[in-house]
């Protein structure tokens, strides 16, 4: 078990450091370089720009900046926004919990919902439920998330009136009550997609479950049905749903990107596009960096929490 | 069942395939759908009156149906119709041409990593693992945000972040055939590595490949109406599908109608190519079973 999660955890360390390399390229790839704002601005001669690119290091080959900056994104030091000099790496936090919130309530609705829907399915397998479900699950994956919650807000924002078109409080109110009222509509938005990918996966993993030799044999015993389902086959067949949750997180920060968008979510996906809108390269660098960090260290938790549960894994 | 299996088994392999493909009925009317869109947004503009980008100020928000408009007109007054097919061809371009780019590089990677394995094939592969870390809105995005906005970028950029499936399924076959009888047979009669690569290799990965690449055009459909939504791909007057949508959030009270046919023809270009990718998957290899 220690190995392998020292294997893993040592690949997961090899790939972030492809990652940065990654990142520090792109950054590199900015009209200008890392001091494109500067550049554009028109405020600096061509003799500041070359005093600051010297001040700043960045007339030093490229591996040893790359390794320079590697180094103080691991010590915290992301930089400072261009806007208004403060901390990456704040600026970033103090915008996670509300895409949390909205990632959480959104998952939680997905596992639930998607999980009883391919639950459903695999029972009934090529029933009416399970055909309208798979056709349901595709049209679901095929559907704008931005355009699905313009919809949403049409019908009950605009329409109906029973929900607020967006933001995440009332200004001045902020009770439970209210916070949750402007939950409802961009978790639901978010949920569409993660739904029907865990109705799929809980579909395909139900599936393989109740076709087992041991299955089988709870039926001989004679034991109950409903305890057969429980106890034996969901038990198994969440296991793999570990890994579906860990590589579910790359789509679920990117439906929230576009979920906070469309409902002015004050969350890290709307700091990601205003930055980009004002070029605020550190910012901008920082969230993609912190995504892809996110999704690395939810894949390596998925893994070793997988083999935690499930010792067959250990071997391979 | 025996009996289906056996004349299945006379079958040439393209025959049985199009027999399940047939029975497929989503993917068949996937195709039907697809060829529709196609053949509409390429023909449907010489038929139409209306220029897409023509502004008449005197007919803005003209709702549908309400005379010679028939899906109305938006806040310029330009036919919503005429937008939508020309949005049409550009969505469906950008899918296709960047399924097409992703879709090479994805083979050659992955043909490369599978066959000379080692150093060059893990460096290749822990790329395609670190490129697949990056959430694709954020990459793109970032991507978008740094270079010129347009039709070349947002082809080149969308294909960009979609090649990496196709070379992990290319690298597998490869890696998995590249020790078999007719590879090493190639060798022995002195063929080059790409060409028993390319013409040996490949090949054996042609169905997957064609799977994989249906749905990155469904997939490269979603996210440029991401990406000309949000306002980093394709720019105004041009139309796409999903700059269409880019004002409509402005006048959902006023217009809704606005935002209505783009969102249903992203929807069922994508639900099209989706059970088409779905269709194919179970003609062409019915133990794959990706879900």
């Amino acid at each position: 078990m220690a190995r392998y999660v020292a294997n893993r955890l040592a690949q997961a360390v090899m790939l972030l450091v492809i990652v940065s390399a990654i990142g520090f390229a792109i950054l590199h790839m900015a009209p200008g370089g890392p001091l494109s704002q500067f550049a554009v601005s028109g405020q600096m001669t061509q003799e500041d720009l070359e005093r600051v690119t010297k001040q700043l290091g960045l007339d030093r080959p490229l591996p040893i900046q790359y390794l320079d900056w590697f180094g103080r994104m691991l010590k915290g030091d992301w930089g400072k926004s261009y806007r208004d000099g403060d901390a990456v790496l704040s600026v970033i936090s103090s915008h996670l919990g509300a895409t949390l919130e909205l990632m959480a309530t959104a998952t939680i609705i997905a596992v639930l919902l998607g999980g009883w829907i391919g639950v459903l399915g695999a029972l009934r397998r090529y029933s009416l439920f399970d055909s309208l479900a798979t056709v349901g699950a595709m049209i679901a994956l095929s559907i704008p998330t931005f355009w699905f919650g313009l919809v949403t807000i049409y019908v009950f924002s605009v329409k109906l009136g029973w929900l607020p078109a967006g933001n995440r409080q009332t200004i001045g109110d902020g009770s439970f009550l209210d916070l949750l009222h402007h939950l409802i509509a961009p978790s639901l938005v978010l949920a569409l997609v993660e739904t029907a990918m865990w109705g799929r996966f809980m579909r395909s993993s139900m599936l393989e479950v109740i076709n087992q030799d041991y299955i089988r044999t709870a039926r001989a015993k004679g034991m109950p049905e409903w305890r057969i389902l429980t106890v034996h086959a969901l038990r198994n067949a969440l296991l793999p749903m570990i890994t579906v949750a860990g590589l579910q997180l790359p789509t679920l920060l990117g439906g929230a990107l576009v979920a906070e968008t469309v409902f002015t979510w004050p969350g890290m996906g709307r700091l990601f596009l205003d930055s980009i809108g004002y070029r605020d390269y550190p910012v901008v660098m920082g969230i993609l960096m912190f995504s892809a960090t996110m999704v690395l260290i939810g894949s390596l938790l998925a893994d070793i929490f997988y083999a935690v549960v499930d010792p067959r894994i250990r071997v391979g | 069942m025996a009996t289906a299996a056996l004349s299945n088994a006379q079958l040439a392999p393209g025959q049985a395939a199009w027999r399940r493909f047939r029975r497929h009925r989503l993917a068949l009317a996937g195709a039907v759908i697809i060829l529709v869109l196609v053949l509409g947004s390429v023909f449907g503009p010489f038929l139409l009156p209306f220029d897409d980008t023509y502004i008449d100020i005197m007919k803005r928000f003209a709702p549908p149906l309400s005379g010679a408009h028939i899906l109305g007109t938006d806040e310029l007054g330009r036919d919503v119709l005429a937008r939508l097919m020309m949005g049409g061809r550009v969505s469906l371009s950008i899918g296709i041409v960047a399924m097409v780019i992703a879709t090479v590089v994805g083979i050659v990677v992955g043909a490369f990593a599978g066959f000379y394995g080692g150093v060059v094939g893990a460096v290749l592969m822990r790329l395609v693992d670190a490129v697949l870390c990056f959430p694709t809105i954020f990459l793109l995005l970032t991507l978008a945000a740094l270079t010129e906005p347009g039709l070349v970028t947002t082809t080149v950029l969308i294909a960009a972040t979609a090649w990496m499936w196709v070379a992990r399924v290319v690298e597998a076959q490869v890696r998995s055939l590249r020790e078999r009888e007719f590879a090493v047979a190639a060798l022995a009669f002195g063929s080059s590595n790409l060409r028993i690569m390319f013409r040996e290799l490949v090949p054996n990965a042609v169905a997957p490949i064609v799977v994989a690449a249906t749905l990155n055009v469904a997939k490269a459909i979603l996210l440029e109406s991401y990406l000309s939504y949000l306002g980093y791909g394709i720019q105004p007057p041009a139309a796409s599908l999903g700059n269409m949508l880019n004002n409509a959030q402005i006048y959902l009270t006023s217009a809704p109608w606005l935002a209505i046919a783009p969102g249903v023809a992203i929807t069922l270009a994508v639900t099209s190519f989706n059970f088409l990718g779905d269709g194919l998957r179970d003609a062409l290899d019915p133990r794959m079973n990706i879900p």
